[in-house]
């Protein structure tokens, strides 16, 4: 049966470390960085991809469109 | 890796779902984190991206957070005095009534000072969409109490919450205008989850729709958060909305077409 796998592009110089797509994300892929971007935030990351569906939550809640977001199957 | 395929299999550009409008400029918003008026920016450049609009919409700036939202969104903006969008979006309407116009505007903007130029274009249907973000608040002042500030909430004008017998009560400014036969399309959204945005996509979608057909003033409220007046962290500003706000402010439709 055909599996479908997602991934996560995250552009963290452009992240405000809200936090949103980490509530958003239903599998937990992603989680803050203990790193600061230039900006001075904890930038989200992702954590645990190789659960992510590639639901596309993250990127929907996320307002500053940070996120770009990818799907297969395989 | 467990599955056999690696995430750099994955990122390619065929697989690409959701990434950020091409409608949205690459200036970074001045907006705190976790702010829904970006939310709402976002979902409305994808709308109008998939639409195919970018060339023929004009959007109205308030005066209030979203002031400089012309420098995010890549489309002709024009900004209005404050409370005055609606006003302007009328005579630009009608001036270029191919053109598709909405306005954009926070409680403050669209509930206090601009109440009479809101209800004026509702009631004379004015053929534009109307986007009202409510989150409690005058944010970009420094959280004094709006119109809709929710009975008890805290304000930097209301420390003790807000209090009805000093107070009054606060404007649901949806339910007003629904009642108005110029409104042909008047719904209440959100955009704090996944779901929310999706619902208030297809708001958007249809709210132009009907604009193309000509059909009234389409209304469409936001509940949001304001994490920075609210004191709160953006997570739990979207907890507090969800338990305090939509209680008070249900999401939903308040006048639906027949179609
Ligand atoms: C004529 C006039 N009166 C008052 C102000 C001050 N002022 C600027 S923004 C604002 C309220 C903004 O609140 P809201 O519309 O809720 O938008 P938010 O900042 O919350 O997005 C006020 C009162 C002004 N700029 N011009
Ligand atoms: S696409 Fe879905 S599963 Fe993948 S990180 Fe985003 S929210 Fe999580
Ligand atoms: S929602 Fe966007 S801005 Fe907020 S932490 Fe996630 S990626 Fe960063
Ligand atoms: S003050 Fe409130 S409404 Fe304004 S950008 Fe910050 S969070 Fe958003």
């Amino acid at each position: 049966m055909a599996k479908i796998k997602g991934a996560i592009v995250i552009d963290k110089e452009k992240c405000k470390g809200c936090g949103l797509c980490i509530t958003a994300c239903p599998t937990e892929v992603i989680a803050l960085s203990p790193e600061v971007n230039s900006k001075g935030y904890n930038y989200a990351t992702a954590v645990n991809m190789d659960v992510c569906t590639g639901c596309t939550n993250c990127s929907l809640v996320c307002p500053d469109g940070v996120i770009t977001v990818y799907r297969t199957k395989i | 890796m467990a599955d056999t395929i690696s995430t750099k299999q994955i990122i390619k550009p065929e697989n690409l779902v959701h990434k950020k409008s091409a409608v949205m400029t690459d200036t970074t918003m001045h907006y705190c984190p976790g702010c829904g008026h970006g939310t709402t920016h976002q979902i409305l450049a994808e709308v109008i991206e998939e639409l195919g609009i970018q060339e023929n919409t004009i959007g109205i700036t308030p005066v209030g957070c979203s002031v400089f939202m012309y420098n995010y969104l890549n489309i002709d903006m024009q900004e209005a005095a404050h409370g005055r969008a609606p006003a302007l979006a009328t005579a630009i309407k009608r001036l270029m009534p191919d053109k598709y116009v909405f306005t954009y505007q926070g409680d403050g903007d669209l509930a206090a000072i601009g109440t009479a130029e809101t209800i004026h274009s509702c009631n004379r249907g004015e053929n534009i969409l109307i986007i009202f973000i409510n989150n409690g608040i005058y944010g970009m002042t420094g959280g004094q109490m709006a119109p809709t500030t929710i009975v008890g909430m805290k304000s930097s004008t209301t420390p003790y919450g807000r209090d009805v017998s000093l107070m009054g009560n606060p404007l649901k400014m949806t339910d007003i205008v629904a009642t108005l036969p110029g409104t042909y399309y008047v719904t209440r959204q959100s955009v704090h989850k996944p779901g929310n945005v999706r619902k208030m996509k297809k708001a958007i979608h249809k709210a132009f729709e009907y604009q193309k057909k000509k059909k009234g003033t389409c209304f469409i409220e936001v509940v949001s958060n304001c994490p920075s007046g609210w004191r709160m962290t953006p997570v739990e500003s979207n907890k507090w909305m969800e338990e305090n706000m939509l209680p008070f402010y249900p999401l939903g439709d308040f006048k639906v077409p027949e179609e």
